[in-house]
Protein backbone atom coordinates (compact mmCIF):
# COMPACT_ATOMS: atom_id res chain seq x y z
CA UNK A 1 0.00 0.00 0.00
CA UNK A 2 1.17 3.36 -0.71
CA UNK A 3 1.06 6.07 1.95
CA UNK A 4 -0.08 9.73 0.91
CA UNK A 5 2.73 12.41 1.56
CA UNK A 6 0.57 14.58 3.89
CA UNK A 7 1.49 16.71 7.30
CA UNK A 8 2.21 13.49 9.03
CA UNK A 9 4.79 12.54 6.96
CA UNK A 10 6.06 16.00 6.91
CA UNK A 11 6.09 16.30 10.47
CA UNK A 12 8.15 12.68 10.89
CA UNK A 13 10.82 14.10 8.97
CA UNK A 14 10.55 17.42 11.06
CA UNK A 15 10.93 15.34 13.89
CA UNK A 16 13.94 14.08 12.93
CA UNK A 17 15.54 17.43 12.77
CA UNK A 18 16.42 17.36 15.96
CA UNK A 19 18.90 13.89 15.72
CA UNK A 20 20.51 15.91 13.21
CA UNK A 21 21.21 18.69 15.80
CA UNK A 22 22.12 16.48 18.32
CA UNK A 23 24.70 15.04 16.05
CA UNK A 24 26.06 17.95 15.11
CA UNK A 25 26.11 18.77 18.97
CA UNK A 26 27.94 16.11 20.09
CA UNK A 27 30.36 15.83 16.90
CA UNK A 28 31.03 19.66 17.24
CA UNK A 29 31.18 19.72 21.08
CA UNK A 30 33.39 16.65 21.05
CA UNK A 31 35.40 17.80 18.21
CA UNK A 32 36.14 21.39 19.86
CA UNK A 33 37.96 19.67 22.72
CA UNK A 34 39.50 17.02 20.32
CA UNK A 35 40.63 19.70 18.00
CA UNK A 36 42.08 22.09 20.50
CA UNK A 37 43.87 19.07 21.66
CA UNK A 38 45.34 18.29 18.30
CA UNK A 39 45.96 22.39 17.62
CA UNK A 40 48.17 22.52 20.61
CA UNK A 41 49.70 19.51 19.68
CA UNK A 42 50.57 19.86 16.54
CA UNK A 43 51.93 23.75 17.68
CA UNK A 44 54.13 22.04 20.96
CA UNK A 45 57.33 22.34 20.90
CA UNK A 46 58.19 18.46 20.94
CA UNK A 47 58.66 16.79 17.10
CA UNK A 48 57.14 13.49 17.90
CA UNK A 49 54.09 14.69 19.56
CA UNK A 50 53.92 17.26 16.14
CA UNK A 51 54.74 14.46 13.94
CA UNK A 52 51.81 12.15 15.91
CA UNK A 53 49.10 14.75 15.65
CA UNK A 54 49.99 15.64 11.98
CA UNK A 55 49.53 11.91 11.57
CA UNK A 56 45.87 11.95 12.61
CA UNK A 57 45.07 15.29 10.61
CA UNK A 58 46.41 13.18 7.60
CA UNK A 59 44.68 9.80 8.29
CA UNK A 60 40.98 11.60 8.60
CA UNK A 61 41.15 14.05 6.18
CA UNK A 62 43.03 11.65 3.80
CA UNK A 63 39.70 9.39 3.99
CA UNK A 64 35.77 9.40 3.12
CA UNK A 65 33.55 10.49 5.83
CA UNK A 66 31.97 7.27 5.10
CA UNK A 67 34.54 4.96 5.58
CA UNK A 68 35.24 6.42 9.03
CA UNK A 69 31.53 5.71 9.54
CA UNK A 70 32.00 2.17 8.65
CA UNK A 71 34.96 1.52 10.49
CA UNK A 72 33.86 2.99 13.53
CA UNK A 73 30.84 1.26 13.02
CA UNK A 74 31.99 -2.05 12.66
CA UNK A 75 35.06 -1.40 14.62
CA UNK A 76 32.58 -1.27 17.54
CA UNK A 77 32.29 -5.01 17.31
CA UNK A 78 35.74 -5.83 16.96
CA UNK A 79 36.25 -4.15 20.55
CA UNK A 80 33.40 -5.92 21.87
CA UNK A 81 31.14 -3.46 22.15
CA UNK A 82 27.57 -3.16 21.14
CA UNK A 83 26.63 -1.64 17.53
CA UNK A 84 25.00 1.44 18.39
CA UNK A 85 24.40 3.58 15.66
CA UNK A 86 24.60 6.68 17.80
CA UNK A 87 27.20 6.27 19.06
CA UNK A 88 29.19 4.52 16.18
CA UNK A 89 28.32 8.05 14.14
CA UNK A 90 28.83 10.64 17.27
CA UNK A 91 32.30 8.86 17.76
CA UNK A 92 33.22 8.83 13.79
CA UNK A 93 32.01 12.42 13.20
CA UNK A 94 33.70 13.49 16.55
CA UNK A 95 37.04 12.00 15.48
CA UNK A 96 36.16 13.62 11.97
CA UNK A 97 35.55 17.25 13.24
CA UNK A 98 38.36 16.82 15.58
CA UNK A 99 41.08 16.83 12.54
CA UNK A 100 39.79 19.54 10.67
CA UNK A 101 38.92 21.88 13.49
CA UNK A 102 42.67 20.82 15.26
CA UNK A 103 44.01 21.73 11.58
CA UNK A 104 41.79 25.03 11.51
CA UNK A 105 42.94 26.48 14.94
CA UNK A 106 46.43 24.90 14.16
CA UNK A 107 46.50 27.88 11.33
CA UNK A 108 45.18 29.98 13.71
CA UNK A 109 47.98 29.66 16.63
CA UNK A 110 50.21 29.86 13.45
CA UNK A 111 49.20 32.90 12.36
CA UNK A 112 49.65 34.71 15.87
CA UNK A 113 53.19 36.80 15.86
CA UNK A 114 55.94 34.41 17.17
CA UNK A 115 56.78 37.93 19.34
CA UNK A 116 53.51 37.63 21.30
CA UNK A 117 54.80 34.12 22.68
CA UNK A 118 58.08 35.69 23.10
CA UNK A 119 57.13 38.25 25.25
CA UNK A 120 54.59 36.32 27.31
CA UNK A 121 57.75 34.33 27.82
CA UNK A 122 59.90 36.69 29.03
CA UNK A 123 57.27 37.70 31.40
CA UNK A 124 58.03 34.23 32.62
CA UNK A 125 54.53 33.35 32.59
CA UNK A 126 53.88 29.61 31.77
CA UNK A 127 53.04 27.64 28.81
CA UNK A 128 49.50 27.54 30.23
CA UNK A 129 49.31 30.73 31.17
CA UNK A 130 50.48 31.70 27.69
CA UNK A 131 47.92 30.59 25.33
CA UNK A 132 45.27 30.89 27.71
CA UNK A 133 45.74 34.40 27.90
CA UNK A 134 47.45 36.06 25.15
CA UNK A 135 47.80 33.21 22.04
CA UNK A 136 44.60 31.63 22.39
CA UNK A 137 42.48 34.93 22.97
CA UNK A 138 44.12 36.09 19.61
CA UNK A 139 43.31 32.92 17.78
CA UNK A 140 39.64 32.95 18.54
CA UNK A 141 39.43 35.80 16.43
CA UNK A 142 40.72 34.57 13.97
CA UNK A 143 38.98 31.33 13.89
CA UNK A 144 35.52 31.55 14.28
CA UNK A 145 34.77 32.30 10.71
CA UNK A 146 36.36 29.32 9.48
CA UNK A 147 34.65 27.25 12.55
CA UNK A 148 31.24 28.34 11.49
CA UNK A 149 32.23 27.44 7.99
CA UNK A 150 33.05 23.93 8.73
CA UNK A 151 29.83 23.44 11.43
CA UNK A 152 28.11 23.65 8.27
CA UNK A 153 30.14 21.22 6.33
CA UNK A 154 29.48 18.96 9.43
CA UNK A 155 25.58 19.26 9.83
CA UNK A 156 25.54 18.63 6.28
CA UNK A 157 28.34 15.36 6.45
CA UNK A 158 25.56 14.06 9.45
CA UNK A 159 23.47 12.80 6.98
CA UNK A 160 26.01 10.42 6.13
CA UNK A 161 24.94 8.59 9.31
CA UNK A 162 22.17 7.50 7.49
CA UNK A 163 23.61 5.10 5.61
CA UNK A 164 24.84 3.20 9.05
CA UNK A 165 20.93 2.86 9.97
CA UNK A 166 20.76 6.19 12.47
CA UNK A 167 17.61 8.16 11.25
CA UNK A 168 18.00 11.43 11.33
CA UNK A 169 16.99 13.84 8.58
CA UNK A 170 18.07 12.29 5.16
CA UNK A 171 17.37 8.49 6.95
CA UNK A 172 14.07 10.15 7.80
CA UNK A 173 13.48 11.01 4.26
CA UNK A 174 14.20 7.37 2.62
CA UNK A 175 11.96 6.34 5.32
CA UNK A 176 9.20 8.01 4.16
CA UNK A 177 9.85 7.84 0.14
CA UNK A 178 10.00 4.19 0.59
CA UNK A 179 6.86 4.38 2.06
CA UNK A 180 5.32 7.36 -0.69
CA UNK A 181 7.30 6.81 -3.73
CA UNK A 182 7.21 10.99 -3.90
CA UNK A 183 11.18 11.18 -3.73
CA UNK A 184 11.34 14.43 -5.52
CA UNK A 185 8.67 16.12 -2.94
CA UNK A 186 10.39 14.05 -0.23
CA UNK A 187 13.94 14.67 -0.83
CA UNK A 188 13.31 18.60 -1.87
CA UNK A 189 11.49 18.72 1.51
CA UNK A 190 14.97 17.08 3.49
CA UNK A 191 17.08 19.54 1.16
CA UNK A 192 15.14 22.34 2.27
CA UNK A 193 15.39 21.48 5.86
CA UNK A 194 19.45 21.48 6.14
CA UNK A 195 19.35 24.37 3.74
CA UNK A 196 16.97 26.15 6.77
CA UNK A 197 19.72 25.22 9.33
CA UNK A 198 23.09 25.61 7.27
CA UNK A 199 21.83 29.02 5.34
CA UNK A 200 21.83 31.08 8.32
CA UNK A 201 25.14 29.92 9.57
CA UNK A 202 26.94 30.68 5.93
CA UNK A 203 25.83 33.99 6.55
CA UNK A 204 26.93 34.40 9.53
CA UNK A 205 30.24 32.86 8.98
CA UNK A 206 30.36 35.53 5.70
CA UNK A 207 29.34 38.39 8.01
CA UNK A 208 31.99 37.30 10.47
CA UNK A 209 34.79 37.11 8.09
CA UNK A 210 34.28 40.64 6.27
CA UNK A 211 34.30 41.84 9.71
CA UNK A 212 37.37 40.48 10.65
CA UNK A 213 38.95 41.27 7.17
CA UNK A 214 37.81 45.56 8.21
CA UNK A 215 39.15 44.54 11.55
CA UNK A 216 42.64 43.78 10.04
CA UNK A 217 42.80 46.11 7.61
CA UNK A 218 42.27 49.07 9.80
CA UNK B 1 80.74 38.86 48.05
CA UNK B 2 81.28 39.70 44.81
CA UNK B 3 77.48 40.90 42.58
CA UNK B 4 77.66 39.76 39.57
CA UNK B 5 74.10 40.44 37.92
CA UNK B 6 75.08 37.99 34.67
CA UNK B 7 78.16 35.79 33.98
CA UNK B 8 78.25 34.50 30.80
CA UNK B 9 80.90 31.28 30.21
CA UNK B 10 82.07 29.66 26.44
CA UNK B 11 78.34 30.22 25.47
CA UNK B 12 77.55 29.02 22.10
CA UNK B 13 74.85 28.71 19.63
CA UNK B 14 73.99 27.72 16.65
CA UNK B 15 70.97 27.79 14.18
CA UNK B 16 70.75 25.21 12.60
CA UNK B 17 74.83 24.77 11.00
CA UNK B 18 75.19 28.66 11.45
CA UNK B 19 77.31 29.31 14.36
CA UNK B 20 75.48 32.53 15.80
CA UNK B 21 77.75 33.19 19.39
CA UNK B 22 80.93 32.00 19.61
CA UNK B 23 82.36 31.01 22.82
CA UNK B 24 81.06 33.81 24.11
CA UNK B 25 82.31 35.05 27.55
CA UNK B 26 80.53 38.33 29.26
CA UNK B 27 80.53 39.41 33.02
CA UNK B 28 77.99 41.88 33.87
CA UNK B 29 78.34 43.76 36.79
CA UNK B 30 75.43 44.54 39.65
CA UNK B 31 74.08 48.12 38.27
CA UNK B 32 76.34 48.18 35.29
CA UNK B 33 74.58 49.30 31.85
CA UNK B 34 75.97 47.60 28.88
CA UNK B 35 75.42 48.74 25.32
CA UNK B 36 75.95 45.99 22.63
CA UNK B 37 76.37 47.14 19.30
CA UNK B 38 77.57 45.49 15.73
CA UNK B 39 76.19 44.72 12.06
CA UNK B 40 72.84 42.77 11.58
CA UNK B 41 73.78 39.56 12.17
CA UNK B 42 76.58 39.79 14.46
CA UNK B 43 74.48 37.63 16.73
CA UNK B 44 74.19 40.79 19.07
CA UNK B 45 70.36 40.15 19.68
CA UNK B 46 70.58 36.62 20.14
CA UNK B 47 73.17 37.46 22.62
CA UNK B 48 70.64 39.35 24.97
CA UNK B 49 67.92 36.16 24.08
CA UNK B 50 70.17 33.94 25.73
CA UNK B 51 70.32 35.65 29.39
CA UNK B 52 66.20 34.86 29.47
CA UNK B 53 66.66 31.74 27.57
CA UNK B 54 64.26 33.00 24.66
CA UNK B 55 67.01 31.06 22.96
CA UNK B 56 68.41 28.24 23.87
CA UNK B 57 72.11 27.74 23.84
CA UNK B 58 74.28 24.52 22.75
CA UNK B 59 77.14 24.53 25.00
CA UNK B 60 78.41 26.70 27.85
CA UNK B 61 77.25 28.02 31.24
CA UNK B 62 75.11 31.15 31.96
CA UNK B 63 74.47 32.46 35.59
CA UNK B 64 71.78 35.13 36.22
CA UNK B 65 71.50 36.48 40.01
CA UNK B 66 73.01 33.66 41.01
CA UNK B 67 70.82 31.33 39.07
CA UNK B 68 72.15 28.99 36.80
CA UNK B 69 69.98 29.02 33.93
CA UNK B 70 70.97 26.28 32.29
CA UNK B 71 70.98 24.05 35.00
CA UNK B 72 67.19 23.37 34.15
CA UNK B 73 63.90 22.59 36.62
CA UNK B 74 62.03 25.60 36.86
CA UNK B 75 65.13 28.22 36.75
CA UNK B 76 64.10 29.45 33.44
CA UNK B 77 61.08 30.64 35.39
CA UNK B 78 63.11 32.05 38.19
CA UNK B 79 65.40 34.02 35.80
CA UNK B 80 62.71 35.64 33.54
CA UNK B 81 60.95 36.48 36.24
CA UNK B 82 64.18 38.85 37.65
CA UNK B 83 64.74 39.59 34.05
CA UNK B 84 62.53 42.10 32.00
CA UNK B 85 62.80 42.52 27.89
CA UNK B 86 61.91 45.56 25.92
CA UNK B 87 61.49 44.21 22.12
CA UNK B 88 62.08 45.82 18.66
CA UNK B 89 57.96 45.87 17.78
CA UNK B 90 57.09 46.55 21.33
CA UNK B 91 54.93 43.16 21.18
CA UNK B 92 52.49 44.27 23.35
CA UNK B 93 48.98 42.15 23.65
CA UNK B 94 46.27 43.89 21.50
CA UNK B 95 43.69 42.46 22.72
CA UNK B 96 44.68 43.59 26.04
CA UNK B 97 44.00 47.10 27.67
CA UNK B 98 47.59 48.98 28.81
CA UNK B 99 46.93 48.69 32.37
CA UNK B 100 45.69 44.53 31.78
CA UNK B 101 49.23 44.39 29.83
CA UNK B 102 50.47 45.55 32.93
CA UNK B 103 48.93 43.36 35.66
CA UNK B 104 48.81 40.17 33.71
CA UNK B 105 52.65 38.54 34.46
CA UNK B 106 52.83 39.97 38.10
CA UNK B 107 49.05 38.63 38.88
CA UNK B 108 50.08 35.02 37.47
CA UNK B 109 53.65 34.66 37.80
CA UNK B 110 54.24 36.43 40.96
CA UNK B 111 50.64 35.73 42.03
CA UNK B 112 50.02 39.23 43.22
CA UNK B 113 47.07 40.26 44.10
CA UNK B 114 45.04 42.50 41.16
CA UNK B 115 44.62 45.64 43.84
CA UNK B 116 48.29 45.43 44.31
CA UNK B 117 49.45 44.90 40.84
CA UNK B 118 47.32 47.31 39.36
CA UNK B 119 48.52 49.71 42.27
CA UNK B 120 52.15 48.97 41.09
CA UNK B 121 51.08 48.92 37.06
CA UNK B 122 49.84 52.80 37.82
CA UNK B 123 53.17 53.58 39.59
CA UNK B 124 55.03 52.72 36.78
CA UNK B 125 52.78 54.19 33.97
CA UNK B 126 53.37 57.05 35.75
CA UNK B 127 56.98 57.31 35.53
CA UNK B 128 56.95 56.49 32.20
CA UNK B 129 54.74 59.91 31.85
CA UNK B 130 51.40 58.15 30.34
CA UNK B 131 49.49 57.44 33.29
CA UNK B 132 46.28 58.49 31.25
CA UNK B 133 46.55 55.50 28.66
CA UNK B 134 45.89 53.13 31.45
CA UNK B 135 42.42 52.49 30.42
CA UNK B 136 43.13 52.39 26.18
CA UNK B 137 44.33 49.29 23.93
CA UNK B 138 47.66 49.58 22.20
CA UNK B 139 46.72 50.31 18.71
CA UNK B 140 44.97 53.74 20.03
CA UNK B 141 48.71 54.80 21.05
CA UNK B 142 51.28 55.76 19.24
CA UNK B 143 54.35 53.68 18.42
CA UNK B 144 57.16 55.65 21.25
CA UNK B 145 54.22 55.24 23.29
CA UNK B 146 53.55 51.75 22.99
CA UNK B 147 57.16 51.29 23.50
CA UNK B 148 56.94 53.35 26.95
CA UNK B 149 54.23 51.01 27.95
CA UNK B 150 56.20 47.80 27.25
CA UNK B 151 58.93 49.27 29.31
CA UNK B 152 56.14 49.99 31.93
CA UNK B 153 54.57 46.02 31.83
CA UNK B 154 58.48 44.91 32.11
CA UNK B 155 59.15 47.07 35.29
CA UNK B 156 55.99 45.88 36.80
CA UNK B 157 57.65 42.47 37.46
CA UNK B 158 60.46 44.67 39.17
CA UNK B 159 63.23 42.84 37.43
CA UNK B 160 66.75 43.93 38.91
CA UNK B 161 68.07 43.18 35.14
CA UNK B 162 66.57 44.72 32.19
CA UNK B 163 67.17 43.73 27.99
CA UNK B 164 66.61 45.88 25.72
CA UNK B 165 66.64 44.50 21.77
CA UNK B 166 66.74 47.26 19.30
CA UNK B 167 63.77 49.31 21.74
CA UNK B 168 64.05 52.56 18.73
CA UNK B 169 64.67 51.15 15.69
CA UNK B 170 61.29 50.66 14.52
CA UNK B 171 60.11 54.28 15.92
CA UNK B 172 59.90 57.12 13.83
CA UNK B 173 62.40 59.51 14.58
CA UNK B 174 60.32 61.78 16.73
CA UNK B 175 59.55 59.27 18.76
CA UNK B 176 63.01 57.93 20.01
CA UNK B 177 63.90 61.04 21.98
CA UNK B 178 60.97 60.00 24.49
CA UNK B 179 61.90 56.13 24.64
CA UNK B 180 65.79 56.94 25.30
CA UNK B 181 64.89 59.71 28.26
CA UNK B 182 62.92 57.00 29.66
CA UNK B 183 66.06 54.60 29.04
CA UNK B 184 68.03 57.15 30.70
CA UNK B 185 65.93 57.93 33.59
CA UNK B 186 65.79 53.86 34.02
CA UNK B 187 69.61 53.87 33.89
CA UNK B 188 70.12 56.36 36.53
CA UNK B 189 67.98 54.70 38.99
CA UNK B 190 71.35 52.30 38.98
CA UNK B 191 69.21 49.42 37.18
CA UNK B 192 71.46 46.44 35.64
CA UNK B 193 70.56 46.98 31.34
CA UNK B 194 71.90 45.51 28.85
CA UNK B 195 70.85 47.50 25.42
CA UNK B 196 71.29 46.68 21.77
CA UNK B 197 70.97 49.66 19.82
CA UNK B 198 72.91 52.16 17.31
CA UNK B 199 72.05 54.86 19.29
CA UNK B 200 75.21 56.15 19.94
CA UNK B 201 74.31 59.03 22.15
CA UNK B 202 72.69 57.22 24.53
CA UNK B 203 75.85 55.15 24.67
CA UNK B 204 77.70 58.07 25.10
CA UNK B 205 75.43 59.12 28.01
CA UNK B 206 74.54 55.86 29.89
CA UNK B 207 77.07 53.42 29.05
CA UNK B 208 79.73 52.32 31.71
CA UNK B 209 80.79 50.04 28.74
CA UNK B 210 80.43 49.49 25.30
CA UNK B 211 80.90 45.51 22.88
CA UNK B 212 81.00 45.39 19.27
CA UNK B 213 79.81 42.23 17.63
CA UNK B 214 80.35 40.84 14.63
CA UNK B 215 80.24 37.18 13.42
CA UNK B 216 78.89 35.68 16.69
CA UNK B 217 82.41 36.82 18.70
CA UNK B 218 82.66 39.86 21.11
CA UNK B 219 85.05 41.21 19.20
CA UNK B 220 85.95 44.56 21.24
CA UNK B 221 84.54 46.42 24.82
CA UNK B 222 85.83 49.09 26.28
CA UNK B 223 84.22 52.05 28.35
CA UNK B 224 82.09 54.84 25.92
CA UNK B 225 85.13 57.03 25.73
CA UNK B 226 87.90 54.66 24.49
CA UNK B 227 85.67 53.09 22.53
CA UNK B 228 84.31 54.88 20.25
CA UNK B 229 87.55 57.64 20.21
CA UNK B 230 90.52 54.98 20.10
CA UNK B 231 88.71 51.67 18.34
CA UNK B 232 91.84 49.30 18.17
CA UNK B 233 89.87 46.67 15.82
CA UNK B 234 89.53 47.44 12.28
CA UNK B 235 86.16 46.40 11.80
CA UNK B 236 85.25 48.20 14.63
CA UNK B 237 86.52 51.33 12.96
CA UNK B 238 84.76 50.40 9.73
CA UNK B 239 81.58 50.15 11.27
CA UNK B 240 81.61 53.26 13.85
CA UNK B 241 82.80 55.19 10.04
CA UNK B 242 79.05 53.88 8.85
CA UNK B 243 76.92 54.47 11.55
CA UNK B 244 78.62 58.45 12.20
Amino acid sequence: MIREFTSAEVLFIVMAVRWTLILSAIAFLGGALGGLLIALTRTSASKGLRRMAAGFIQVFQGTPLLMQLFLVYFGLAVVGLPINPLLAAAVALTLHASAYLGEIWRGAIEAVPSGQSEAASALSLSYRDRMRHVVLPQALRLAIAPTVGFLVQLIKGTSLASIIGFTELTRAGQIINNATFQPFLVFGTVAALYFILCWPLSLLARHMEARMRRAITR
Amino acid sequence: MTEKAIIMRAVNKYYGAFHALKDIDLTVDRGERIVICGPSGSGKSTLIRTINQLEAIESGTIIVDEIELTAGGDNVTKVRQDVGMVFQSFNLFPHMTVLENCVLAPMKSRKVSRTEAEATARQYLERVKIPEQADKYPAQLSGGQQQRVAIARALCMKPRIMLFDEPTSALDPEMVKEVLDTMIDLAREGMTMLCVTHEMEFARAVADRVIFMDKGVIVEENAPDAFFNNPVNERLQNFLGQIA
